[in-house]
């Protein structure tokens, strides 16, 4: 049985989670190529224009897919991936959005993962779906408690300081290359599928590191202490992304060897409206919202970060006993 | 302590009779104006959808009249509207005002938890007191969907038609100021006798019925949307509303307490197929009420919802699937800051074009070669 699994949205979380539970399973997972124009073109083309660019994105890789060899295609409904909290509401519709709108679709795995009250519910739909697929509840079980052992492999190789989309390549034991130290270092908050789509963040990673910056990402520091700092917040952030996000945003700020927190974000995302605002009122370090679509140049992208680096930079020449702000602070004009 | 909260519709007719009967001062923000609208958009985060600013304009405009006290709902996602109330408080006090801040949190914002929390402001009202304005606010909220109603049904099938809308305004600001249960019945009875007494058109008898679904602030609100349903019904169609205050509140304050209360819960089993799953918000009774509407015969559909809005996203993609196999067409309509009304009256005199024409033809052979169904994209 040749599974396909999509490289988009939750991909850079859990590949190799996925991938490790239908090896045990003794299927064959195939997963799309890196994103490329004409994949995201046709994902454009498929669904509703209002829809994000990495939900679009999925569509592109879903329908590149079709058109694989595969006999069906792993589309989970993934409601919440810990208690309490949520990823976003087309996550727990992608299966039917999908349905709706592309009309030669294989069969779709689409059992829902929701652990935001207890394992237990996720564990029945589970076997469900193994007896709607003829296969035993035990075994696959099994095979699930295996593959969240590979997940959390995943999260220590992304402690010791790489991206997930390097982390995943190391997992898989493919080569990657670690760069020289930059003199800066930079946070980079926002979505896993935008920052780690190379064609989706226009090679964010891959552009700070031609300017001498080391990047932190949120899956680098230590999520104990990542939550401890969420949780000062009045209010629980509902959101598994926005609160590490916030999270991480605080430990940046105090952590003095960290100079500056770019938030890269995408048009039309609910949660980083609100939290990319939340994290700017509580940021004392220079901080750039970036917000990007499927319109974006890359010239523009470019020119602000480099912007960005050369303030950093020249804050640090003149010192920040001077009158002249050479980031600005945030405001209420526009 | 001068008590404020946001505005949807003509639900401050009710939270207004609950809140006085109970002791508070209160303060009505002045109703959603270009003015609301600019507060809020020169405050809120950018990309915030439009509740959320014009919850901010209504805030600032009332604390522009000595409001002290915010109260708001609140909400555990996966809608941004949960977290609405935690950046609204962090704008205010940025900009300086000195306020507390009532939020109700679901899934504990039973009617007792509103009570509890406004009962700890410091408010002394004995417990008959409040069950006497809970029940004032009910019968109000009734009063106001009656009222609602009839002018979806009347206004396509009135001659003078603003003449209508001045009557249910002025049935409005009378319920508004009905000091007791009997008085409201009075006033309601006697805006409603007056609407049905109005001069009709003859021609229009049988209008061509729209469904009203999508996110609920947004339905709700004339701001919000640019007055949809009065334009609909003056452009001569009917409007049937998915949502409605009564329906809202019984479902979510009161639990489904209320029995012969509209529910939506018993709608919500129409979105399967093609939905199976709630998506937060009210996208799962978009689809719901849809595909009802279009069992029901109902002429077209119109989605509406704040730009960016997760669950209605959702809704919208489904909805692709729902018109071709439903055969019902709908249109999808995002607002923001930036519309323009003459472009919505344009969209909406093009649909209803549409559907008449479609109609017509649905009459000559089986209707299934002329369904309307690529009026939704784009």
């Amino acid at each position: 049985m040749r599974v396909g699994i999509p490289r988009a949205l939750f991909y850079y979380h859990l590949y190799p989670q996925w991938k490790s539970f239908f090896n045990h399973l003794g299927w064959e997972p195939v997963s799309s190529p890196p994103t490329h124009k004409l994949m995201a073109d046709a994902g454009i083309v498929a669904t509703v224009s209002e829809a994000c660019f990495p939900v679009k994105i999925y569509y592109g890789h879903v329908l590149h897919l079709t058109r694989q060899r595969v006999d069906c295609i792993f589309s989970p409904r993934l409601v919440s991936i810990e208690r309490r909290s949520y990823i976003c509401p087309k996550f727990m519709g992608i299966p039917d959005m999908l349905k709706a709108q592309i009309l030669d679709l294989p069969p779709l795995i689409d059992f829902c993962i929701d652990l935001s009250r207890d394992d237990g519910s996720f564990m029945k739909g589970l076997d469900q779906w193994s007896r709607e697929w003829g296969l035993k509840p035990g075994q696959v079980r099994r095979a699930w408690a295996k593959a969240e052992e590979a997940g959390r492999s995943l999260a220590a190789i992304c402690r010791q300081g790489h991206t997930l989309e390097e982390g995943i390549r190391i997992w898989e034991g493919q080569p990657v290359l670690k760069c020289i130290s930059g003199d800066l270092t930079i946070g980079i908050l926002g979505h896993c599928y935008t920052l780690n789509d190379r064609f989706l963040s226009l090679d964010i990673f891959e552009r700070l590191r031609d300017m001498g910056v080391t990047a932190v990402t949120a899956e680098m520091l230590n999520p104990v202490e990542v939550e401890r700092a969420a949780s000062t917040l009045p209010k629980r952030v509902f959101w598994t992304v926005g609160r590490s996000a916030v999270g991480s945003a605080i430990l940046m700020d105090n952590d003095r060897g960290i100079d500056g927190v770019i938030y890269m974000s995408c048009f039309g995302c609910g949660p980083d409206s609100m939290m990319s605002k939340i994290i700017e009122r509580r940021m004392n370090k220079p901080f750039m919202l970036l917000t990007i679509d499927e319109h974006s140049g890359e010239a523009g992208v470019v020119t602000r970060l480099e912007a960005f680096c050369d303030m950093l930079r020249r804050q640090r020449r003149t010192g920040i006993e001077n009158n002249l702000s050479p980031y600005g602070e945030f405001l209420y004009s526009h | 302590m001068r008590i404020t909260f946001p505005h949807m519709g003509n639900s401050y007719i009710a939270i207004k009779a609950l809140l006085e009967k109970m002791g508070l001062d209160v303060v009505v923000p002045p109703p959603c104006s270009k003015k609301t609208l600019e507060l809020g958009v020169r405050y809120a985060p950018e990309f915030v959808c439009l509740p959320m600013k014009l919850n901010l304009g209504n805030f600032l405009e009332a604390m522009e009249r000595a409001a002290d006290t915010v109260l708001m709902a609140g909400g555990w996602g996966p809608c941004r509207f949960g977290y609405y109330a935690q950046v609204e408080r962090d704008i205010l006090n940025d900009l300086g005002h000195k306020f507390n801040m009532v939020i109700i949190e679901a899934p504990d914002s039973q009617l007792w938890g509103l009570v509890d929390q406004v009962r700890q402001l410091g408010v002394k009202a004995s417990w008959i007191q409040v069950l006497s304005a809970i029940r004032l606010a009910w019968l109000k909220l009734k009063a106001v969907d009656r009222l609602e109603q009839e002018l979806h049904h009347w206004l396509p099938r009135l001659l003078d038609k603003e003449r209508g809308i001045r009557t249910v305004v002025r049935g409005l600001k009378h319920i508004d100021n009905a000091a007791e249960a009997a008085s409201l019945q009075e006033v309601t009875e006697k805006a409603s006798r007056e609407l049905a007494r109005l001069a009709r058109d003859e021609s229009n008898m049988e209008p061509v019925r729209i469904g009203l679904v999508g996110e609920i602030y947004t339905v709700l609100e004339p701001f919000a949307n640019y007055d949809l349903e009065r334009h609909l019904g003056r452009l001569g169609a009917e409007v049937v509303r998915s949502i409605s205050m009564t329906q809202w509140v019984n479902d979510h304050l009161l639990g489904g307490f209320i029995p012969a209360a509209p529910s939506l819960h018993s709608t919500l089993s129409y979105a399967r197929p093609y939905l199976r799953y709630w998506v937060g918000g009210h996208g799962r009774e978009t689809v719901a009420s849809t595909v009802k509407y279009a069992r029901q015969n109902l002429d077209g559909v119109i989605q509406v919802a704040p730009l960016t809005c997760m669950p209605e996203i959702v809704a919208q993609a489904v909805l692709t699937r729902v018109q071709e196999v439903e055969a019902i067409p709908v249109m999808t309509m995002y607002f923001d800051e930036h519309a323009g009304e003459a472009g919505i009256i344009t969209r909406l005199e093009a649909f209803l074009d549409m559907v008449r024409w479609r109609k017509t033809k649905l009459g000559d052979n089986d209707g299934k070669s002329v369904l309307g169904n690529r009026c939704g994209l784009g």
